[in-house]
């Protein structure tokens, strides 16, 4: 039970529970103080100073996210000299941030912009002091501008102390600190993931996903081309965000038309290929059981889990499921299936996936996803690009009415929708593998304990008198807790499931802005409700895999499934150590 | 008592230790270096000997001015360009140091001997114009004094190469 405190806010008496920061006790009783390095689910770094406040008795200012809220304290947040400190901040702030905000490409969500229009700044004071840096464009996922840093540190923060990536961290000293890799490395020459936490987190435009909505429109607008799209699983339930609707509102419908109104030829899904990867992944971890091959068998879905894996654990890539991931199964589909079936010459398919993910477009590009003979994906635009080119096509979102997705790509079942949130790819192995071991109807589908945010969480699951003892991990701190686990020989788990982001893919890098614990936990609940909702829950049941299986894959881990459905990993190790 | 030293005993030995030896790292590492700078290998190695992202260890580095990134002089020579040295006449002890040694603040010398850097402080105003040569203090400098410490170290060196 924790203890209530009351303090005096704005001169009225506030009732709020001991150990909150000021900024956060003033949130709960209406009082939104600014603030731009912190960050709800960050520790406190205190350092933009924009929500400084005034304790009585105190002299100086102080900065409401760092100072405990105490029994009896004082608290003005609003006076003249408040709001001369935060505009003065501001404005060293926006002379040394470039005046770009037209062509910014957070011009409509920027965190610094919004508290210039708040606070009404029309000039700049003083002289404008620029940095003139290069760009870092050098992955296909991520561009980052230090120019446009404003040095809050959130990026460094979650890389070091969430992902434990260790990438972004602040250099240097004074005016010239820089947050960037060591070195002033390209992000292409560090081990970086390529997750876009970074980028989900940033106030501003300092990095963000690099747009590749031109691409689309190129293709939606050459005739030539049989332009399809895919959509993951997490997008249906965050997309609505991009058009003002609350987290957790489920939008699949909508999405399906709206994508229709861009002009894709056909609208898929990537819950189908979820599914096909459960028929695949599931028969592989059961011969890896029955033949004695490398265990635990670990999930391969999150490309910036596989990028982290191969840069951080290649001695354990064997352990690593050779699937591909939905997304490139679904491109491999797409060019010989699906050409096939409607007789359309795949050098003229284009494949646009819409994913929540920055690393997807990295994964993309991996030389090795062309076993069609053609790249598997050939453009990945995230949730927020996706909102973009929405919004240049004038499509009103609110008002579409809903329809289906086209066959026979668009079939899907309750396990593939799971694939968004963590445990869920965990959780629709355990539905199919459980049916085929042991040939029995699952009497209750839902696998509640590798459910929910808790940072690595494990079951035991009786497979025919076998107990199987899986685990779960999101973001990369935990993977790696469970990494050291498994190469200690410490880990007596068959099954692990990993998802870099944290809370899983409706956490990804290019989900809309905003993401919290808060926004996560919508997200999920959006997810389940989208499972509860269908009438097939487990991946074997979806008739449109079955029929791929029986007029084209012949059956899991056949020879053409191995050809177009999996794939080889790399050690990208960086750095080796003399001796 | 024991309370204490079971507390201490904690603090020296938690993980986060190994990020507060992280200074005293790149000093050592410096230090032997034969060319005074922590060099990219090194910044990795510490990364990985205290499990701190190599990220980390740069900014460390990149904060103090008394660690180098970049190789240098066998011996560095500090010059003060503080207030207290700059009205003791410290233009004059600067200018005979560039001349003597050839090259001006922040460079080091052809033959790799002497690199030269202004500081902010030595902690030595009371003999101000002051310099540091390695770990020796010299003050109360004339710019002919100077060039005698200069000349000084240089035939050190040399009598301990041939000896």
């Amino acid at each position: 039970m924790t203890e209530t405190i009351t303090f005096s806010l704005n001169g009225q008496q506030v009732a709020v529970p001991a150990g909150l920061s000021i900024l956060d006790a003033a949130a709960l009783h209406g009082v939104r103080i600014p603030s731009l390095c912190h960050h709800p689910d960050q520790r406190v770094k205190a350092n933009c100073r924009v929500c400084v406040v005034e304790v009585e008795g105190q002299k100086n200012l102080a900065a409401s996210c760092a100072t405990p809220v105490t029994a009896g304290m004082k608290v003005r947040t609003n006076s003249p000299r408040i709001r001369e400190t935060v505009q003065t901040i501001l404005e060293l702030i926006f002379a040394n941030h470039p005046q770009e905000c037209l062509t910014c490409i957070r011009n409509g969500n920027c965190e610094l912009r919004r508290l210039a229009a708040d606070y009404g700044i029309r000039e700049v004071k003083g002289e404008m002091a620029t940095d003139a840096l290069p760009l870092d464009t050098s992955t296909p996922s991520l561009v980052r501008d230090p120019n446009k840093c404003i040095k809050c540190g959130r990026c460094a923060e979650v890389c070091h102390h969430v992902q434990e990536t260790g990438i972004l961290y602040s250099h240097y000293r004074s005016v010239d600190v820089q947050v960037a890799p060591e070195y002033g490395k390209s992000l292409s020459d560090v081990a970086c993931v390529l997750c876009g936490q970074c980028a989900a987190v940033c106030p501003v435009g300092a990095i963000h996903e690099k747009d590749d909505t031109a691409l689309v429109w190129e293709a939606l607008d050459d005739p030539a081309k049989h332009v399809v799209v895919q959509v993951a699983p997490a997008v249906r339930v965050s997309i609505a965000e991009e058009f003002g609707q609350a987290p957790g509102t489920i939008a699949t419908g909508r999405l399906v038309s709206a994508l229709r109104k861009l002009g894709f030829d056909r609208v898929f899904d990537t819950d189908f290929t979820a599914d096909l990867t459960i028929m695949e992944e599931g028969h592989e971890l059961l011969h890896r059981l029955q033949s004695g091959g490398a265990l635990p068998l670990i999930t391969s879905c999150s490309p910036g889990w596989v990028k982290y894996i191969e840069h951080s654990y290649p001695e354990l890539l064997p352990h690593v499921s050779t699937c591909k991931s939905p997304q490139q199964m679904f491109g491999a589909l797409a060019k010989t299936y699906y050409a096939g079936k409607a007789g359309i010459d795949p050098a003229d398919i284009f494949v646009v996936s819409i994913m929540p993910c920055t690393a997807k477009k990295f994964e993309s590009q991996r030389p090795e996803m062309n076993a069609s003979g053609h790249q598997d994906v050939d453009a990945v635009l995230t949730t927020r690009e996706l909102g973009r080119i929405l919004k240049q096509a004038g499509v009103d979102f609110a008002a579409l009415d809903d329809s289906v997705f086209d066959d026979p790509l668009g079939i899907s079942t309750g396990a593939a929708a799971i694939f968004g949130v963590t445990g869920g790819v965990m959780e629709a192995a355990l539905r199919t593998v459980y049916e085929v071991v042991t040939g029995q109807e699952l009497e209750s589908v839902e696998f509640t304990a590798v459910r929910g945010l808790q940072g690595i969480k494990e079951a035991t699951v009786d497979l025919a008198g076998t107990p199987v003892k899986v685990a779960v991990a999101h973001g990369l701190g935990n993977a790696r807790r469970i990494m050291d686990l498994v190469r200690a020989g410490l880990a007596d788990y068959t099954f692990i499931e990993i998802m870099a982001c944290p809370g899983g893919c409706i956490g990804g890098g290019g989900q809309p802005y905003g993401t919290t614990d808060t926004v996560r936990r919508q997200r999920i609940e959006a997810t389940y409700r989208v499972d509860a909702g269908l009438a097939l829950r487990k991946s074997h049941q979806n008739p449109a895999v079955a029929k791929l299986y029986a007029e084209f894959l012949r059956q899991p881990l056949s020879e053409i499934s191995h050809h177009l459905l999996h794939t080889k990993y790399r050690n990208r190790s960086l750095y080796k150590l003399k001796g | 008592m024991s309370t204490q030293r079971q507390s201490v005993k904690d603090i020296v030995t938690a993980p986060a230790a190994g990020q507060a030896a992280l200074l005293q790292a790149l000093l050592a590492v410096q230090d032997a270096s034969p060319e005074n700078y922590v060099s990219e290998e090194a910044v990795n190695e510490i990364a990985h000997l205290l499990g701190i992202s190599r990220s980390r260890v740069y900014s460390t580095a990149s904060f103090y001015s008394v660690i180098s990134l970049k190789p240098r002089g066998r011996h560095i020579v500090r010059v003060c360009i503080n207030a207290p040295c700059e009205n003791a006449g410290k233009q004059a002890v600067l200018a005979a140091l560039e001349q003597e040694l050839g090259v001006g603040l922040g460079c080091t010398t052809p033959d790799g001997r002497f690199t030269l850097e202004g500081v902010s402080c030595l902690g030595a105003c009371y003999m101000s114009p002051a310099i540091k040569i390695d770990n020796q203090l010299y003050g109360d400098l004339t710019a002919e004094a100077a060039v005698a410490i200069i000349r000084r170290c240089r035939e050190e060196e040399n009598i301990g190469h041939t000896a």
